[in-house]
């Protein structure tokens, strides 16, 4: 009987982290990359609590309670400005928001 | 006995995150993504963190995605007509995440095993976080506060329709 090993959850938060990246590389819709970006957040989160619990350290739990923090900040501000991204264009898709390329 | 919960658990959050990607409909991804977040909620509990499975669930499931779900509805997204990248552009950014995770498993391959045992600790609980913030991050915590601040400031300027071209 093989027992937990911290290399699982290292390996389970490389593929949550990849699918995060595929995520935002493959969808046009910004609110999908939006949520792909918090998919990467949350798999550094794992990460951290693993070697939080390795290491018997309370200080990596901490440093998860902040992310989470400024995910929520960044999403609210986030959701807001693609609101108003959708008033002006009329569409969030992020290929026909290429004004401030030139 | 814990092996078969983390493969399960594990199998799951993988199949709800790809299914987020892979979702059509923008409404699909916000559940498969509400899902996924559960599964990471139930690997925070098998870690022992207690607190942050409390507050993984309240912030992530109670308030980010409800805010997530808001702005689908009422952008009306949830149109047939999703636009897709091309076929070329699409390979290019599977080859491309397939060879990040390659270089990243390259890196975590030649780390020697650790066994985790999370029985015993109780570094996760309530008590210990606190005592962790409120003593060593007391001034991070204080920030945030002014990081809430700023975002709630922030959403509610540029959420605001523009009535008055001052």
């Amino acid at each position: 009987m093989q027992s937990l090993l911290v290399n699982h959850y290292i390996i389970l938060a490389t593929i949550l982290f990849t699918i995060g990246v595929l995520g935002v590389l493959i969808r046009r819709n910004a609110i999908i990359v939006f949520m792909c970006i918090e998919l990467m957040l949350n798999a550094v989160n794992l990460l951290l609590v693993t070697f939080s619990a390795m290491h018997n350290e309370a200080g990596g739990q901490v440093f998860v309670f902040f992310i989470m923090a400024v995910a929520a900040a960044e999403v609210a501000v986030g959701l807001a400005i693609l609101v108003m991204i959708y008033r002006n264009v009329r569409s969030v898709d992020i290929n026909r928001l290429n004004r401030i390329r030139w | 006995m814990t092996l078969p919960i983390f493969y399960i658990l594990a199998m799951l959050s993988v199949f709800c995150a790809l299914m987020v990607v892979v979702a059509r409909k923008p409404v699909h991804s916000v559940l498969y993504l509400i899902a996924c977040f559960f599964t990471i909620a139930g690997h925070y509990l098998m870690l022992n963190a207690q607190f942050l499975f409390a507050v993984h669930i309240i912030v992530y499931a109670g308030a980010i995605m409800v805010l997530f779900l808001f702005v689908i509805m009422l952008l009306n997204l949830n149109l047939e007509s999703e636009p897709r990248k091309s076929v070329i552009a699409r390979v290019a950014a599977v080859s491309t995440a397939g060879l990040l995770f390659l270089v990243l498993l390259a890196a975590v391959k030649s780390a020697e095993p650790v066994i985790l045992d999370t029985s015993a600790s109780g570094v996760g609980l309530v008590r210990h976080v606190g005592l962790k913030l409120y003593n060593e991050y007391m001034m991070p915590f204080e920030v945030s506060a002014l990081l809430f601040l700023t975002a709630m400031v922030g959403a509610v300027k540029l959420g605001r329709k523009e009535a008055t071209h001052s």
